[in-house]
């Protein structure tokens, strides 16, 4: 580990937390990482609440203070569910990690903590996680009557709906969105740092050199010849237009400027850059 | 009345007709639901049996905005969460930030910015101490100490040029440094003003008799149940645990700082007030501290990959110029990897998770407001208590709502 140069919350010493911790949870654990001074252990889905309670009775993380929604649309179970915890005697936090997909539910800690009701609400409304045995599993941030869950990845920004106050109808109306302007999505990554889209052009840097080079060796391969010549007699000397001479000058074109009158010399200060833009006179 | 809690009497003016319990809507367009709460109150005559509080109103999807936001422009929405206390939320984010990127900030910075949380912290309590009086009657010291509250903004308006949305904290420091007269100013402020109007304001209301029959053994909570329902802040510490981020877990330098914690012995509302009003005279003594103990120096990291290079250096050197164009249009990339950092805000645990994919916007931001599991508590703390008595737990919440519903 680095050096410790910034000035972030100091707490309570990680040294051999994470392996007492692991080694009192057991079986449930599925994996655990200590970074940037943070313990998050991953524990098996099922028993989030046996750990949990190990956690607060055995091990006095007495607080619950978040649970935080995560969506990763690439992994086979798509979302991850954090518990933040917090041990008041022991001045120290852990992160306790399960994944979850669309359908299966994660069961709840109300159980554990009274506050976790509305912190598992949330994420319900957020990210569409359900938690078996939250017995009031209602929306909470979100509109009454919304669809969806707005932080998942694939939720557009702009939502689906639009409301306003409709002077006609004395209401407040729902409407589809409409965006005057498109929503401007600015892409930062490098090309040369592994942006995974291709350049105009850059699709022919993949093709592999030729060795054996082809070759129009016989006439008959290009098609020239005595038939050919003819034909080609033919088609081009009659009516093209840069044979023909229309005897008018082209207006376009400028008129010479050498017999013009010579320019009177700036009378201003003005720099002689000819020592600088001249060679040397060396004789 | 019946065993299951529910009144049925004959009424001479309803012709028998039944009178139960009934539901009415406090908010969300009540002036003491502190912005836009409703609640759903289940009532027995004046007494409350059950609340059910409907957040939500004034949810924005912040976070669902930062994910589209470089690190820098995601800053400002900071400011608009918890609009009383806008510096003391940029706090855990440019935190969050410098603990990915493991930067160091100057010293000045570090002072610079436990002076102005303090100012914030101040600032905080004063509009809260003044509403909280004003919900339970009184009108004039919340007029008095609205005076303070403004002086206030002014100081963070002559540092960072905004009276509110100050967006001044940046990772790895602050914005700009503050001119010599501002801090003197700060600093007799903190002599003569604040303690005289502040002392005045809270002469009228501490004892007052009506003030404390509206507070006192109104919501008391055990400390069992306060650590359960996840309190933080003034909360807890009302419950008479010594519980403050800033002494037990100190960031920047507020383990130089010498202060005490206040705590409640009683553990209501009264107890609440008072130790917000306590909280205010340390928050003095820090500011006094750091007025006295900052040294002259940088207020930014100099490391020209995190923090923008003076504008005067841009006049003069090719390379300031390109750092300072990559920072504002690109931003600086910090390393994947995820936090939780969490700092007392004058309301309690502020914390911010952040994760970082290794790309210049963060993927996922989760804010930790604190009203959110304070306001859930709302509920088990009226039960019993008479309807008036709702605004005055609710004031000594200290609820505001940009930040519960983000």
């Amino acid at each position: 580990m680095a050096k410790v140069l910034h000035s972030a919350p100091r707490i309570a010493s990680n040294e051999g937390v994470r392996d007492t911790l692991c080694a009192a949870l057991g079986d449930h654990v599925v994996s655990s990482v200590e970074q940037y001074g943070e313990i998050i252990i991953t524990v098996k889905r099922e028993s989030i609440e046996d750990a949990l309670r190990l956690l607060r009775d055995e091990h006095k993380y007495q607080q619950l203070m978040e649970i935080a929604g995560a969506d990763y649309p690439g992994r086979a179970e798509r979302f991850e569910v954090v518990y933040m915890l917090l041990s008041l005697t022991k001045n120290h936090r852990v992160m306790v990690k399960v994944t979850t997909d669309e359908m299966t539910p994660v069961p709840t800690v109300t159980t554990l903590w009274p506050v976790a009701g509305w912190l598992e609400r949330e994420v319900f409304d957020m990210y569409g996680v359900t938690f078996e045995g939250n017995t009031d599993l209602r929306r909470i941030l979100t509109d009454y009557g919304f669809e969806g869950h707005p932080f998942r990845k694939d939720f557009p920004l702009t939502g689906y709906t639009e409301v306003r106050y409709s002077e006609e109808e004395k209401r407040v109306v729902y409407e589809p969105v409409e965006l005057a302007q498109d929503f401007r999505s600015f892409d930062f990554m490098s090309p040369w740092e592994g942006a995974d889209y291709v350049l105009p052009g850059d699709e022919k840097a993949d093709v592999p050199p030729v060795n054996e080079p082809t070759t129009t060796d016989s006439p008959k391969e290009t098609g020239a010849g005595a038939k050919a010549d003819e034909k080609a007699a033919n088609h081009v000397s009659a009516g093209s237009p840069a044979e023909e001479d229309t005897g008018k000058h082209d207006p376009g074109a400028p008129e010479s400027a050498e017999d013009r009158l010579a320019r009177k010399p700036s009378e201003g200060d003005v720099t002689d850059t000819k020592g600088a833009t001249e060679p040397e006179d060396k004789t | 009345m019946s065993d299951h809690g529910l009144t049925f009497e004959e009424s001479p003016t309803t012709e028998g007709e039944e009178i139960s319990n009934y539901t009415i809507n406090f908010g969300p367009q009540h002036p003491a639901a502190h912005g836009v709460l409703r609640m759903v109150m289940e009532l027995d005559g004046e007494i409350i049996e059950r609340i059910d509080p409907h957040v939500g109103l004034l949810h924005r999807g912040t976070e669902k905005l930062i994910e589209y936001k470089t690190y820098l422009q995601a800053l400002p929405y900071f400011d608009r969460l918890d609009y009383c206390s806008p510096l003391a939320q940029e706090y855990s984010y440019v935190l969050a930030i410098e603990k990915l990127l493991n930067v160091e900030v100057p010293i000045r910075g570090q002072y610079l910015r436990v002076l102005f949380a303090e100012l914030t912290r101040i600032c905080n309590h004063m509009l809260n101490i003044g509403a909280h009086v004003m919900d339970v009657g009184a009108m004039t010291p919340n007029l008095w100490v609205f005076e303070l509250r403004e002086d206030c903004l002014n100081f963070f308006e002559r540092a960072s040029g905004a009276r509110m949305h100050a967006a001044w904290y940046r990772p790895g420091g602050v914005h700009q440094d503050v001119p010599l007269k501002l801090l003197t100013d700060i600093g007799d402020w903190v002599d003569g003003r604040l303690p005289e109007l502040f002392g005045d304001a809270m002469s009228l209301v501490t004892d007052n008799r009506i003030f404390k029959q509206r507070n006192v053994d109104i919501a008391v909570v055990s400390k069992d149940d306060a650590v359960k329902w996840g309190f933080s802040g003034p909360m807890i510490r009302a419950a008479g645990i010594p519980w403050d981020l800033r002494k037990s877990q100190p960031y920047d330098v507020y383990d130089r700082m010498d202060f005490e914690i206040p705590v409640g012995t009683n553990s209501d509302c009264y107890d609440r007030f008072m130790v917000r009003v306590k909280e205010v005279y340390e928050s003095a003594k820090i500011i006094k501290q750091c007025l006295a103990e900052m040294p002259e120096g940088p207020v930014q990291s100099i490391d020209r990959k995190v923090a923008p290079p003076k504008r005067a250096e841009m006049k003069q050197s090719m390379e300031a110029l390109i750092h300072h164009f990559k920072l504002y249009t690109e931003g600086f990339h910090v390393p994947a990897g995820e936090v939780y950092v969490a700092t007392e805000s004058p309301k309690g645990e502020f914390g911010v998770y952040l994760v970082s994919d290794g790309s210049n916007k963060p993927y996922r931001c989760k804010i930790r407001p604190t009203a959110f599991s304070h306001l859930q508590a709302m509920d088990f703390m009226s039960k019993g208590h008479m309807l008036p008595d709702a605004t005055a737990i609710l004031g000594a919440i200290d609820v505001v709502f940009g930040e519960c519903d983000r």
